[in-house]
């Protein structure tokens, strides 16, 4: 790490306090933020922008996956029937309504099996190591401010954080 | 079970409702080393299952005709379990995906343990059709893969969309309950040291709770919510068109797909009360699991149990109103042939007994819900039998009527596959979270300092 960069951690016990910092921080200048909580919160999200973050692009890859469990559906179906191209029953070789059914559920296997691989590449998940600044309490009830810093604006910021109420401020 | 719940293990915190810090004990408590009451049942369950493997053994080396498998009783009582355990399953992603897509906050507490009973329900449910191959060591034939004999599997084949249906609802049902686990499994690995953290630590996937993971993951959820809804309800269409599809008389309706969704649901509910109940006791999850939560479930059991009624009107009535005079003989059959006491008790379990829970006394009362619940899984059980065994016993012609006579093999694998279901909730309850930690949380108002200038 850049040597003039730093970080700070401060640890809240409560969403409204760690919302004021967030938002006091931002008001100073600071961009560089970003929190931990046990639950989803939106307040933060909103308050880490200013307004709504834009809609994650998860959607995306669920929408290509299910594409092309569509497409592969059919093209499976279609052409494996005219591999064997035999009337039975005098239904037509390519039956389109059964052929619907493994359509339909390859759109949901690959939709959702890509749905994983989005959450996994956008939330960058797995993560080896991981922030050194996380605190196994804020998968219980503790909430978590890191802000990223001149080195020369530590002070600054762990007293913006202590003034809005931090239980602890880590530097 | 008892009728009265016992004290809670935590005196209430301001007005009852626990905090976040409360959660976790509660729900990490659950985890500790289990008691020797655990290892009696585990090990009961052990000896079933072992059973149930040794008769599946008897089984291949014999052959099926062990099963009492023979024309025109092909499908029997494995197909009936089949379709019983595929239905169980259907509960807990109504509670997981469609209750979260209504954002019935209810549900929160209940819906871990709900999924873990439709992955395992699914687990039982996809051995039956191997179980029931007479060369079991072939069910990769029912996957499409380039061979060469330049062969493909019939798409046309309401059995074959059994195949794709199924994997497809284990695939979805199984991320979607990884996903759902792994806030949690970080909390867990938080709260543990040693070999146990390192394997929650390799599970967490390094889950921070960071405000870009939650991010992506709400959204993610949300997707996994919507897309496990329509399958949910295709899955079991599909089960119900290996019978729909073929012509045989009490089979051949337009019926069928909404019957055994509906049946599906109303017996999984059952089936969430019979694990739930003793869970909530043995776990003391009396803060979590409340009288509402059961006051629901009934409701749901209900309401399920009316819509089922309504079918099986309908199936009398269509048979009837036909004119086919082998429609009409065939259900008839089923009122006075045979299996007609079994009718009669599908009857029974099935749209008399869960109407006790018109009154809201019977459903907060424990027993009476445990009681009606097992009343229900042996009616829907029974169900399935009574379609699938007497549909077939009486056919077109009579020369191809037979009737179907359980053999010990086919009973103790069926036995044994509900052993199978048990040892592996049972197992998932020790090491995993059987309550969400982050969804029940969700539900608490935050922590604030500040209450009123919180909610502006």
């Amino acid at each position: 790490m850049d040597p003039r960069r730093a970080s700070v951690l401060g640890v809240f016990a409560h969403v409204d306090t760690a919302v004021h910092a967030i938002r006091e921080l931002r008001a100073k200048g600071f961009r560089a933020l970003s929190t931990y909580s046990p639950v989803p919160l939106p307040e933060f999200e909103e308050a880490l922008t200013g307004h709504g973050l834009p809609r994650s692009p998860v959607r995306l890859f669920t929408l290509v996956g299910g594409l092309t469990g569509t497409v592969s559906g059919f093209a499976l179906t279609i052409w494996s029937a005219l591999k064997w191209n035999l009337i039975t029953g005098g239904k037509p070789v390519v039956s389109i309504p059964p052929f619907v059914i493994i359509a339909f559920e390859l759109t949901i296997l690959l939709g959702g099996l890509c749905t994983l691989l989005g959450l996994l590449v956008t939330a960058r998940l797995p993560r080896f190591g991981g922030s050194p600044r996380y605190d196994p309490r804020f998968t219980a009830d503790r909430f978590g401010v890191e802000v990223g810093c001149a080195a020369a604006e530590v002070a600054a910021v762990q007293e913006i954080l202590r003034r809005a109420g931090a239980e602890e401020v880590r530097a | 079970m008892s009728g009265q719940s016992p004290e809670p293990a935590r005196p209430p915190l301001s007005g009852g409702a626990p905090t976040y810090a409360d959660v976790n004990r509660d729900v990490i408590r659950t985890l500790e080393f289990p008691s020797n009451l655990y290892f009696g049942w585990m090990s009961f369950i052990a000896l079933t299952l072992a059973g149930g493997v040794f008769a599946w053994v008897m089984q291949i080396y014999y052959g099926i005709g062990m099963a009492g498998k023979r024309n025109p009783q092909m499908w029997a009582m494995y197909i009936t379990t089949f379709v019983f355990w595929i239905g169980i399953g259907h509960a807990g992603t109504l509670i997981s995906a469609i209750l979260y897509l209504f954002r019935a906050r209810w549900r929160t507490s209940i819906y871990r343990g709900s999924e873990a009973m439709t992955i395992f329900a699914v687990m039982t449910a996809g051995l039956f059709p191997v179980i029931h191959l007479g060369r079991m060591w072939l069910p990769y034939w029912l996957i499409p893969y380039p061979n060469d004999r330049f062969l493909w599997p019939n798409f046309r084949s309401p059995l074959l969309w059994d195949v794709f249906a199924i994997s497809t609802y284990f695939t979805i049902s199984a991320v979607f309950f990884y996903v759902g686990l792994i806030p949690d499994i970080a909390a867990l690995r938080d709260a543990s040291s040693g070999l146990k953290r390192r394997i929650y630590a390799a599970l967490a996937l390094g889950w921070q709770g960071s405000d870009r993971e939650w991010r992506h993951y709400r959204r993610a959820y949300g997707l996994f919510a919507s897309l496990a809804t329509p399958l949910v309800v295709s899955v079991h269409s599909v089960v119900s068109w290996d019978f729909a599809m073929a012509l045989l008389p009490g089979w051949h309706s337009t019926l069928f797909a909404p019957f055994f969704v509906d049946g599906a649901i109303f017996s999984g509910f059952a089936m969430v009360l019979v694990l739930l109940l003793p869970m909530r006791y043995y776990f003391n999850l009396y803060p979590y699991i409340t009288e509402k939560h059961l006051d629901n479930m009934a409701k749901l059991v209900l309401v399920t149990s009316l819509v089922l009624t309504y079918f099986y009107a309908c199936e009398g009535f269509v048979s009837w109103y036909s004119g086919e005079p082998i429609e009409r003989a065939s259900y008839l059959y089923k009122w006075i042939g045979t299996y007609a006491p079994w009718w009669w008790l599908q009857i029974f379990c099935n749209s008399v007994a869960p109407l006790v829970f018109f009154w809201r006394r019977a459903r907060v009362h424990v027993l009476t819900l445990y009681i009606v619940s097992v009343l229900v899984l042996i009616g829907m059980w029974f169900e399935r039998f009574n379609i699938i065994v007497p549909g077939l016993a009486r056919g077109f012609y009579p020369y191809t009527f037979g009737v179907y006579v359980p053999t010990p093999v086919d009973t103790m694998i069926i036995v044994g596959s509900f052993a199978w279901f048990f040892i592996w909730f049972m197992a998932f309850i020790k090491v995993m979270p059987s309550v969400s930690i982050v969804e029940v949380k969700e539900t608490i108002p935050h922590p604030v300092r500040d209450a009123a200038a919180a909610h502006h």
